[in-house]
């Protein structure tokens, strides 16, 4: 358990990590490169996790976003060779900035502005007992549901990808 | 004695870390010509979300404050089914156009 001043240097270097990374993203110009400062930006996401003190949703992070999302996306920049590898905008990049930016304003002025019920708890003790009980109680139902998810997405993922000439509407 | 983390880092700190991600997600979602750049931007702004949920989960009171934790895990698990999804219709569109470029893809265009 991190029980330091240092969490608060912690904090704040994760989350330029992240940022710096996230617009990285944006900015480079080649796709795998991009994908790469993603996989590093979700790292970064991970460590403010444990930060908060969230440590099983971290291990989630490291093991879905960092590992199999990047991988996938990594995947799927390879098996697209011929397509345009460049990184680059449509036309309407400005007004999409325009928006994000007016967006970014919208949440900082709420999260200043609200007046928060702010406790004084202290760190969470090892929450994986205490999820895995809330999934099978209280939250057993959309656990299901999430597990149907996942076997549709993978089925249809697979049958989007499946070559077409071995079936009959070739 | 206070929390060192609370003493320390204000939620508004937190929330502005979230809103900048979800920012920056948006944009990349709405500016990228790439199919594969704009999943990338959904699942920053997802994460940004997250972000959110364990901030408010940590920070402020409530009679369930774990509840904030399997909202995440829950999100988690939707955006990789939303991924596996989105990158194999990117590789669907690649067998028939050899792009991903959604600006070349117009067959809906009137």
């Amino acid at each position: 358990m991190i029980d330091d001043t240092g969490i608060t240097v912690a904090f704040y270097v994760l989350a330029a990590t992240t940022v710096i990374c996230a617009l990285m993203v944006a900015f480079v110009r080649e796709l795998i490169q991009a994908v790469l400062f993603l996989a590093l930006s979700f790292v970064g996401v991970a460590g403010i996790y444990v930060v908060l003190s969230a440590d099983f949703v971290a291990v989630v992070q490291v093991l879905i976003y960092a590992g199999a999302v990047a991988v996938l996306m990594t995947f799927a920049v390879m098996l697209t060779p011929a397509a345009d590898r460049h990184n680059s905008e449509t036309p309407f990049w400005g007004p999409a900035a325009v928006l994000a930016g007016l967006v970014l304003a919208v949440i900082v002025f709420v999260a200043y502005d609200t007046s928060w019920r702010l406790t004084g708890r202290e760190a969470f003790p090892a929450t994986a007992a205490s999820l895995g009980e809330a999934f099978l109680k209280p939250y057993v139902v959309p656990f299901e549901v999430a597990s149907v998810l996942l076997m549709t997405a993978m089925i249809g993922a697979i049958v989007l990808t499946k070559d077409e000439e071995d079936g009959a509407d070739a | 004695m206070p929390d060192l983390l609370l003493a320390h880092v204000p939620l508004e700190h937190v929330l502005t870390l979230g809103g900048l991600l979800f920012a920056i997600g948006l944009y990349l979602a709405l500016a990228k010509r790439n199919a594969i750049g704009i999943l990338m931007g959904v699942e920053i702004m997802l994460n940004a979300v997250n972000v959110t949920l364990l901030a408010f989960s940590r920070y402020v009171v409530s009679p369930r404050p774990l509840d904030g934790h399997v909202f995440a895990v829950f999100v988690i698990t939707v955006a990789a089914a939303e991924a596996a999804v989105a990158l194999a219709l990117a590789v669907a569109v690649y067998k028939h156009r050899d792009t991903v470029n959604i600006d070349e893809i117009d067959l809906l265009r009137w």
